[in-house]
């Protein structure tokens, strides 16, 4: 049964021409509303707008990063993508099928074409099982029964992954934190996903292994041929990962763009303030003082009550009163850019 | 006012730069040792790091998780368990060996001399009182003949201090009420309040956002202007120790294996470990590289320490010591003025290597 609806979902892209590059993923309007119940009959009082409102798309065989600081949206969106949680509004395409409000056995088969690669190797693997069944899970649960029987798809995913087909039968805390987060990728790769969602998928990592994951996540998609939507707060592992960039505050994406534009000219003030707030590598810049940074004042504002118009207007050094009056919209620019800003910087020749 | 942002390019330029001063350094460590007894072995923490530290100074100490960064910070404040524990060595704090002294001794200096900022401001708050009442009970505790209206002035003067607005309000807040960043400034208030001349800070920043990191690093940094106190900064981010420190002291596998200048070790680092880091760390500064070069296998168990030089059986040039690597274990030689490297490479040889091979990468 499963198989055959995942033959019928993997039929529709290929029955229409592979004209333009079809987008692999296309988000539009996407909201999340955690509503706030109170008083004494726990009426609904208010909402944080976690997500609210953005537009996407991801292209089959590119990395979109999503980048943004804690608080903006940027997990509750890929839990969204992936249907963990249940949007309040728009409207989910994968593949051109409209996966907004399938229930959990609508989405069961398409779950093979769509898998997550988690922020924590410690919590996300379960410690009573052995690496053997944590890999092996995803064919159980889709009563697939891989060529060459199982043992040996999980210890060539493994081997693939960069682990040893010996460490079938241990445990997860055998291994270190790099290691685990090798296994949480295996796990993900078993059904040969058509995209991997990563949320923050190196950033419990220390230095030194982050660069082997981020390697392998590197050669896997080049293998594979996968398409990734990486889910992360620190901008210079988002700019070696990532094709194209979407920058989001407050629920909002403000900027998307290709990667190198992105990082060459960034045209939101708040991806400008961002970028210039990493902290860079290299003393001599402190001694010389050429470095301009833009300190942001102050914390983000509350999703509850995001501020009118631009939600970046309150911490914005450009605003000016049509910022508040009037919401700017993601407009597309001349080169590419997309940007949601009344005054957006380096925009002089676009007018 | 809180839309007034400001750039901070002149708050850089007059950073201080102060070459190392002589005299006597205000905290000294001498091959300081913390093992813990455990049920599985000996684990070795801390396993023989010297250093010295003047006032006025930053000292940033970088290490992988495990490598006994911040065991060697709890050692200097005196909060390991001393049953659990055993600590050998000196440290000295103005000249008073701080190993030697009781507890009750160490008891009366923390707080006072010394002070610590922790990682996490969620967990080292107390949940249960307000903001205020514990930066009271820090003042109070070092100067009982305050009265509490004194101690309470005493702290909204230091919210203030660290930018908290409203600081008279926000005086008698839960710490819950705070966000993240402000948490942090709170807890950088505290530590302060008794003007301590050595602060200890242990990833003061990995929990924040860059925007809020950025705030951070530069309160520290105006406030050390201020108060000439000496600092300790750990974390494994080389872009913090970069904007903050600077002498930088590099750990692995509980051994100080290259300590230096700042300027020094970011330009000519002389230790394959340190190179390694610097490598396997995208950088926005430079021009995107095809790949990262992450440092191959693991950092090591602590309890079976690789034999010889920690790090040989992840050193891509341990072969070209002709076996000394994993026999002997190297001592922290000077390479060049000031900047002091643990590696069995010859110097001529580690310099070719890193012009060549490592330089063109980074």
């Amino acid at each position: 049964m499963t198989d055959t609806q995942a033959t019928e979902a993997a039929a529709i892209p290929s029955s229409t021409p592979a004209d333009v590059r079809e987008p692999l993923l296309k988000v539009t309007g996407l909201t999340r509303h955690f509503p706030i119940k109170g008083g004494l009959l726990r009426r609904q009082t208010g909402a944080v707008r976690a997500v609210d409102g953005i537009d996407f798309t991801v292209n089959a065989g590119e990395t979109l990063g999503v980048v943004g600081e804690s608080g903006c949206g940027k997990s509750t969106m890929g839990r969204l993508v992936t249907r963990l949680d249940e949007p309040t509004g728009g409207k989910i395409e994968f593949e051109g099928t409209d996966i907004t409000h399938l229930g959990v056995g609508a989405m069961r088969p398409l779950r093979r074409d769509i898998q997550m690669i988690f922020q924590d190797p410690y919590s996300s693997l379960n410690p009573r099982h052995t690496v053997g069944t944590i890999v092996g899970a995803p064919f159980k649960l889709q009563d697939a029964v891989p060529e060459g029987g199982l043992k040996k798809a999980v210890q060539d995913l493994l081997e693939l992954c960069g682990l040893s087909p010996e460490h079938y039968n241990r445990y997860p805390h055998e291994f270190s934190g790099g290691q685990r987060q090798r296994i949480g990728i295996a796990r993900a790769l078993a059904l040969r996903p058509k995209m991997i969602v990563a949320d923050e998928p190196v950033s419990a990592l220390d230095v030194s292994i982050q660069a082997q994951v981020v390697n392998l996540l590197d050669d896997l998609q080049r293998e594979l041929g996968l398409t990734y939507l990486i889910i992360a707060h620190d901008l210079s592992v988002v700019r070696h990962v990532s094709d194209r960039v979407a920058v989001m505050y407050l629920g909002k994406v403000v900027e998307i763009a290709d990667r190198d534009s992105l990082y060459s000219g960034p045209m939101h003030p708040y991806t400008n303030a961002l970028m210039s707030a990493v902290p860079v590598p290299d003393p001599r810049r402190r001694q010389q003082g050429g470095r301009e940074r833009i300190l942001l004042k102050g914390d983000v504002p509350s999703p509850i009550n995001p501020p009118s118009g631009c939600r970046f207007r309150t911490r914005c050094w450009k605003a000016q009163d049509v910022c508040a009056a009037q919401e700017p919209p993601l407009a597309t620019l001349k080169t590419g850019h997309q940007v949601a800003c009344h005054f957006p910087e380096r925009s002089e020749g676009n007018e | 006012m809180t839309d007034l942002n400001k750039t901070a390019a002149d708050a850089v330029q007059d950073a201080p730069r102060n070459p190392a001063p002589a005299g006597d350094p205000f905290l000294s460590v001498r091959d300081l040792r913390v093992h813990f007894d455990t049920d599985d072995g000996l684990v070795r923490s801390v396993d023989g790091v010297s250093f010295d530290l003047h006032k006025g100074r930053t000292l940033g100490i970088v290490g992988e998780s495990g490598s006994g960064k911040s065991v060697t910070s709890l050692a200097i404040m005196g909060l390991h368990r001393s049953k659990r524990a055993g600590i050998t060595g000196e440290i000295r704090l103005d000249g008073e060996d701080l190993i030697a002294a009781g507890p009750d001794r160490v008891r009366q200096l923390r707080g006072r001399e010394l002070a610590m900022i922790f990682q996490d401001p969620l967990t080292a708050m107390h949940p249960y009182y307000t903001v205020g009442q514990q930066i009271v009970e820090a003042y109070r505790v070092h100067h009982p003949q305050a009265s509490k209206k004194q101690a309470r002035a005493r702290a909204v003067e230091m919210l203030d201090r660290v930018g908290i607005p409203q600081p008279d309000r926000r005086v008698d807040d839960y710490p819950h009420q705070f966000s993240g960043g402000m948490r942090q400034r709170a807890m950088i208030a505290m530590a302060l309040v008794n003007d301590p001349s050595l602060l200890i800070a242990d990833e003061p920043t990995t929990a924040l956002d860059v925007t809020v990191q950025a705030q951070i690093l530069d309160l520290i940094r105006d406030l050390q202007a201020e108060f000439g106190s000496a600092v300790i900064i750990i974390t494994h981010d080389l872009g913090v120790v970069a904007e903050l420190a600077d002498d930088i002291l590099v750990m692995y596998g509980g051994k100080c294996i290259e300590r230096g200048p700042a300027e020094t070790l970011f330009d000519a680092p002389e230790h394959p470990y340190t190179w390694g880091l610097l490598g396997s760390m995208p950088r926005l500064d430079r021009e995107l590289q095809e790949r990262l070069v992450p440092v191959k296998g693991t950092p090591p168990s602590l309890i079976n320490v690789p034999s010889g030089c920690a790090f040989h059986p992840r050193c891509p040039y341990a072969d070209l010591t002709g076996g000394r690597s994993s026999s002997e274990l190297p001592v922290l030689t000077e390479a060049a003025p000031g900047h002091h490297a643990a590696c069995h490479l010859p110097v001529a040889e580690r310099h070719r290597i890193f012009a060549e091979e490592i330089a063109p990468r980074l």
